[in-house]
């Protein structure tokens, strides 16, 4: 197989995984590093470096139009962005002292936890009055826009969803994904912002918790142009497309039938690792 | 009620950064793999072993030069490149944002995040 049809198929590849990922709000990282390793038999550190800077791409570029529409916290992401580009610059150190298997393994458990997570209902929170004195410092509470206005909301337990995050990003710098279901998980779980608040600033904070790692990973040598071309722009041009059918898809059986294939490429992570055959 | 407007803008200018850095990373990322993959399209792919990236995929200089030299992969990290600053940049912005709304609580949360990101490249 010469590079040409290589580069051709990892786009394809790279375009459903950012497809599925964007239409099921699960992300596209989560498949991308099983596809490269397992399917297309690339070392993990290159996928990681190829996966990293397709989760800053897809990210920014969604984050820019939520941004623009008012819904994405902008101070509660900045102030988590602390948490979460430190926890990034300590995973992307612990993955050179991590042997590939261990990786691996990890790796694993977050797919489940991904893929179980999106099966747990969200509860639409909303938590109103003043909130308490830390949130008040610092200005974390909000509104976002809705048919009737701005709704206005508080959130809670502003240093466990700072803990949290500092978790997400870890595990971001040290597998190379967004971490975005982590992210939910811990405003949405924790902090108590409604949902459409939770997820969109969690794209937002994305961008800047990659970059945080990306940039240790390109120095070390991790992130290569020609594997990386293909899967960056299959896996925006999937992430743009599913943005646009979204509205008019009915995503819930996609939703189940990715979430079980991520719970098997999961399986299978775990089984190589184990078994160091990655 | 001033306040709330600068905020709005502020929200407005790092939409269009985003857009616009991702937008000109995967142009100039296409640009270096078409110029790449005619290159050396005929070639056989040698990803399974992890060898680590030669300086000129690694440090802007040697980088650029290689560039010049009408090389592929180097254009293409080029782009990946502006890829990552596109988050930095909206960062350092915001940092003149909260500056200009005498917020300067999140002026120092956002230059410690800048400074967490900055301190290990």
């Amino acid at each position: 197989m010469t590079i040409l049809v290589f580069s051709g198929l990892l786009f394809a590849g790279a375009l459903a995984a950012g497809l599925l990922g964007s239409l099921t709000g699960l992300g596209g990282g989560v498949v991308l590093i099983p596809l490269l390793t397992l399917l297309f038999k690339v070392d993990i550190h290159y996928a990681i470096g190829a996966s990293l800077v397709s989760v800053i791409a897809t990210s920014s570029g969604a984050a820019a139009a939520y941004v623009r529409e008012g819904i994405s916290n902008i101070r509660l992401g900045m102030f988590l962005e602390v948490a979460t580009t430190a926890g990034a610059v300590g995973g992307a150190f612990l993955a050179v002292y991590l042997s590939t298997s261990v990786i691996a393994i990890v790796f694993g458990i977050v797919l489940i936890v991904s893929a179980v997570s999106s099966f747990v209902k969200q509860g639409d929170n909303l938590l109103t009055g003043p909130g308490s004195r830390l949130t008040r410092l610092l200005k974390l509470n909000g509104s976002y826009p809705t048919p009737q206005g701005r709704q206005s909301y508080t959130v809670k337990n502003v240093v466990g969803g700072f803990l949290m995050m500092n978790v997400a990003g870890v595990l971001s710098g040290l597998l190379g994904i967004g971490s975005g279901a982590l992210k939910v998980l811990a405003m949405d779980n924790i902090m108590r912002t409604p949902f459409k608040v939770s997820t969109t600033t969690s794209n937002f904070m994305i961008g800047v918790t990659a970059a945080a790692s990306a940039g240790i990973y390109l120095k070390r040598g991790y992130i290569d142009p020609g594997l990386s071309m293909p899967v960056m722009l299959g896996v925006l041009v999937g992430a743009f497309a599913g943005s646009r059918i979204l509205t008019k898809a009915k995503v819930s059986t996609l939703k189940k039938v990715f979430a079980i294939v991520i719970l098997l490429l999961a399986v299978e992570m775990i089984y190589n690792g184990v078994n160091h055959k990655l | 009620m001033m306040k709330k407007i600068q905020d709005q803008d502020l929200e407005r200018i790092i939409g269009q950064l985003l857009r616009y850095g991702v937008l000109l990373s995967s142009l100039v990322v296409l640009a270096g793999g078409i110029v790449y993959l005619i290159r050396h399209g005929g070639q056989l792919p040698q990803f399974g072993v992890f060898r680590g990236e030669p300086d000129k995929m690694k440090n802007p200089v040697p980088m650029w030069k290689a560039i010049v030299n009408g090389e592929g992969r180097p254009l293409i990290q080029f782009g990946l490149l502006i890829l990552i600053a596109t988050p930095i940049a909206r960062i350092v912005f915001s940092i003149f944002g909260y500056l200009m709304e005498k917020d300067y609580l999140y002026t120092l949360i956002t230059c410690i995040v800048l400074a967490v990101i900055l301190w290990n490249l």
